[in-house]
This record gives C-alpha cells, sequence and structure tokens, in this order.
C-alpha cells in the first residue's frame, strides 16, 4: 500500500441475487482527503459503504491500512417520537462493543461537532442535549448527535451516507459549516455520500460518479461539468445555480 | 395463598417486565403473545408422557423461535403472516391433544397451584433472564436502532437475536404457570408499555417496566386469592389499571 494511502480498493464487485450491485471498482483515497460519491439512486453507494466496512460479502480488494479506526454515520436512522433513549444513553451506549470510551472521549466528540462541553455550559449541555429523548431531536440535531456518535474514539477516516438527507433547510446549513469545519482537521479523512452536488463542488478534493461501474473519477469542477452528470444520471440535466448565501 | 407462589410471582414478574420492556422496544410485542400458543401442544404432550411440563412447552417454544428466526434471518417470507398461521395452527392442535382435565389450566394457569420444583426453577430461569439481558442490553438496543451501526462496531446482530429469542421462549414458558398460553403474552406487553408512557429514557424505561411486572403479579395474586377468582386474568387486568393510571398521568404531563 501507498504511504499517504489510507485505502486502495482493487476491482471490487458486490453481487446479490444473481445480479451485479457494483462492477470492477478500483480506486484509492489518500489521508486527509475529501472523496465524494455520487451517482443516482440504487447506484450501489450504500453497497459500497457496506462492503468497505465489511458488512456484507464482495469479491475483490478492500485494503485499508492497518490499525485505521473507521467512523461510520448511516443514512437513515428513524426513530419513532417516544423512543426511550436519552442522548446521553445514546452516546454511552458506543461503549458495548468492547471499546470502553471515557466521559472524556464523548466531550472530546461532542466539542468536535460544536457542542460546547465547558463548566459554562453544562446546564445547557445537560438540559437541552444530554438529558433529551434521541426521538424529540429534530433532523439536523439528530444529525449533528450521529456525527458526535460516529466522532467517538477519533475514527481516522469517516464514512458518511448523505449527511443532509432529510434535513430541512435551516438545518442543512449547520450540516455545512460542521462539514467544513471537519475538513479543516487535516488528519480527518472523509468519503461521503451525497445527492448535493453543492456540497460536492464546495467540499470535496475527489469525485467518485457511480452508477454499478465507476463512471469517473476526478477533481469537482472537470467531472460535475453537464456532459459529466447526463452520462451519470441518464438524460437531459440542466445546471442551475442557487445563492444560497455561504461564501 | 401460598409463599411459593409470592415468591414465583416476584421473581417472574419482574422477569418478564424487564424482558417485555425490550420486546417492546423491538416491535416484538405480539411475539410473546403468539409464542405462547404454540407452547400448547408441547406441553399437551408433557402432560400426556408425564413428563415436567415446563419442558414439554419449552422445547415446543424452542422449535418455535428457530422457526420464528430462520423465516426472518434466513428468509424474505412475510414473517407477520406466517407467525400468524403457525401460532393459531399450534393453538389448535395443542386444544386437541390437551388433556380435558388440565386443559383450563394449560389455557388460562393457575399460579397458586405451584410446586416447590417449579418455584425453583422459576426463580433460577428469571435471575438469569435478567442477567443476561442486563448484560446485553446495550448492543440489543443500538441493534434495535439501527443494524448498519451495530455492525459497524462489531456486533454480531443475528446472534444477538438468536440469544434473545432464546430467552422470549423461556420467559414465555414461565408465564405459562403464572397466566396460562392465553395471557402470556400480556405480561410482556403490558408493563412496558406502561412504562413507557411515563418514561423517556432506557434505564427508567427498562427499570419502570420490570417494576410495574412486579406490581401485577403481586397485585393479581393478592387480590384474585382475596376474592377467591382465577389467578391469570386477575393479573391481567391488574396490570391493565397499571397501564390506565400510567396513561392519565402522561397525559397530565404533556
Amino acid at each position: 500500500m501507498q504511504e499517504e494511502n489510507v485505502l486502495e480498493v482493487q476491482n471490487l464487485s458486490v453481487e446479490f441475487n444473481g445480479g451485479l450491485i457494483l462492477d470492477n471498482l478500483n480506486f484509492s483515497v489518500r489521508r486527509g482527503e475529501v472523496l465524494a460519491i455520487v451517482g443516482p439512486n440504487g447506484a450501489g453507494k450504500t453497497v459500497l459503504f457496506r462492503s468497505l466496512l465489511d458488512l456484507i460479502p464482495y469479491s475483490g480488494e478492500i485494503d485499508w491500512k492497518p490499525g485505521i479506526r473507521i467512523g461510520y454515520v448511516p443514512q437513515k436512522l428513524s426513530i419513532e417520537h417516544n423512543f426511550p433513549l436519552t442522548v446521553r444513553e445514546f452516546l454511552e451506549i458506543k461503549s458495548a462493543a468492547g471499546v470502553r470510551y471515557s466521559h472524556h472521549d464523548i466531550f472530546q466528540a461532542l466539542e468536535s461537532v460544536g457542542i460546547k462541553t465547558g463548566t459554562d455550559e453544562k446546564h445547557h449541555l445537560e438540559h437541552h442535549i444530554l438529558n433529551r429523548p434521541l426521538g424529540k431531536l429534530s433532523g439536523g440535531e439528530l444529525q449533528r448527535i450521529l456525527i458526535a456518535w460516529s466522532m467517538i474514539g477519533k475514527p481516522d477516516v469517516l464514512l458518511f451516507d448523505e449527511p443532509t438527507a432529510g434535513i430541512d433547510a435551516g438545518g442543512e446549513e449547520t450540516i455545512y459549516q460542521l462539514l467544513h469545519k471537519l475538513q479543516m482537521s487535516a488528519t480527518l479523512t472523509i468519503l461521503m455520500i451525497s445527492h448535493d452536488l453543492n456540497i460536492v463542488y464546495k467540499y470535496t478534493d475527489n469525485v467518485l460518479c457511480l452508477n454499478k461501474k465507476m463512471l469517473a473519477f476526478g477533481r469537482p469542477k472537470t467531472i460535475l461539468s453537464q456532459e459529466g452528470l447526463a452520462s451519470l444520471y441518464g438524460g437531459e440535466t440542466e445546471i442551475i445555480r442557487h445563492d444560497h448565501g455561504y461564501n | 395463598m401460598n409463599y411459593l407462589q409470592i415468591i414465583t410471582g416476584i421473581f417472574v414478574g419482574i422477569a418478564s417486565g424487564y424482558l417485555g420492556s425490550f420486546m417492546v422496544l423491538r416491535r416484538m410485542a405480539l411475539v410473546g403473545d403468539a409464542l405462547s400458543h404454540v407452547a400448547l401442544p408441547g406441553l399437551a404432550l408433557a402432560l400426556l408422557f408425564n413428563i415436567n411440563p415446563f419442558i414439554g412447552a419449552f422445547a415446543a417454544l424452542f422449535v418455535g423461535i428457530v422457526i420464528v428466526w430462520f423465516i426472518e434471518n434466513r428468509t424474505h417470507l412475510p414473517t407477520e403472516s406466517l407467525i400468524g398461521l403457525f401460532f393459531t395452527f399450534s393453538l389448535a392442535v395443542g386444544i386437541l391433544i390437551t388433556p380435558r382435565a388440565e386443559l383450563l389450566e394449560a389455557l388460562f394457569g393457575d399460579i397458586s397451584k405451584i410446586a416447590v420444583m417449579d418455584a425453583i426453577l422459576a426463580v433460577v430461569l428469571s435471575v438469569l433472564i435478567m442477567v443476561v439481558m442486563r448484560a446485553i442490553s446495550k448492543k440489543f438496543t443500538l441493534s434495535t436502532l439501527s443494524t448498519d451501526l451495530a455492525s459497524s462496531v462489531g456486533i454480531n446482530v443475528s446472534r444477538l437475536n438468536f440469544i434473545f429469542l432464546i430467552m422470549v421462549a423461556v420467559i414465555v414458558a414461565l408465564g405459562i404457570k403464572a397466566v396460562g398460553t392465553l395471557l402470556t403474552g400480556a405480561l410482556v406487553i403490558i408493563p412496558a408499555i406502561s412504562a413507557r408512557n411515563i418514561t423517556s429514557s432506557l434505564g427508567a424505561y427498562t427499570v419502570g417496566s420490570a417494576i410495574f411486572g412486579l406490581l401485577s403479579l403481586l397485585g393479581g395474586i393478592f387480590i384474585s386469592s382475596y376474592f377467591n377468582l382465577a389467578p391469570g386474568p386477575i393479573i391481567v387486568l391488574t396490570s391493565s389499571v397499571i397501564f390506565l393510571v400510567s396513561f392519565v398521568l402522561s397525559n397530565k404531563n404533556s
């Protein structure tokens, strides 16, 4: 494995029920890079993540740098409104599977997503965050907590499945800011599945266009041209620029 | 009223309340009910061959669990309807082969008739369930929330599900002695949903459910003994009243 890479994927294919979901993918990811994975629904993006996490059988090679810690933020966490689990309990639950995370680990993770844990903020932290039932959080708040969860134990790599799916416009902005903050910490490598071409343009170093096969791999500006998008999503495409007011 | 039924009631009440809280979390509330019906043929066969009915019930439940687990984890068959078929079929078979004299007790239970060995068995198994469930509670809750998240931190979800189902089989077998095959479902459902009305943290919810389970069993035993009524239905009615109270309290707060 090359020194600067955290991940090298060769000839990766995933088959399910006789059909090919991923077809011969080859790419590598450098340390500190932000890689976006885009493609239409059913292109196999989540399946790619599942194979990278070794959750499903695959053929080919997936080589992570030895000793690497991976954090995962899945796409949908549908949770009932009255699910009896507080944010605190949810954060502590990560200690269930072997590694014991301390209070300090949890607080560090919270700080990394912009939730203050100092003595001045203790009251706010307790009452407005930690003691709240997970089911009662808004989409954006839940997403932030999920990201914090994945950051417990200081992973080297984050796998993000659709960071802004199901979040209202106000919440979206805070997730963008959070992504920006995480990106600034240069040692964190991020792989991000996204439909949101806005984030892809702004925050990523490389883009992988996936539709079962790897259709393209390169820098956002070159890949996400009108022709690129047409071949990825099929049919006619038009690029309409919205100004969301960020710089 | 004797000490054996009180002790049994205490332990079975706490264990079924506690385990039931996780079943309801997993939306498996009706599995307990379905399984208790599946136990009946096993119970009947045990009675016919003079084996301890608990063993017969548990054997039938174990087969039932394996079939349910298999359907859910290995096939894409519609679990809900198949379980519906399976348990009504079992109930019908069970009713046919259970000796007439024991049928009423098999269906509705009678905790006042519990023997020493059965009481000891019930206490030991209840404690075992509480200890094991406590040990896997975090993993279990995480995988209830998201199997992806759970798997990503190395939890073997399908093995966890199997262990859980075994415990459900045991608690159902124990519950049959107390309230019979028709009403055992209530023991794992009602205390849990009562607790859910008035708690919002996992710790409070699971403990609350255990406490309500205890109160249902004890309350039911005392009331039925005092008025000389069948314990099984009275236990279920007691837990229903507790639910009503918790419901009223939850509405007052919101």
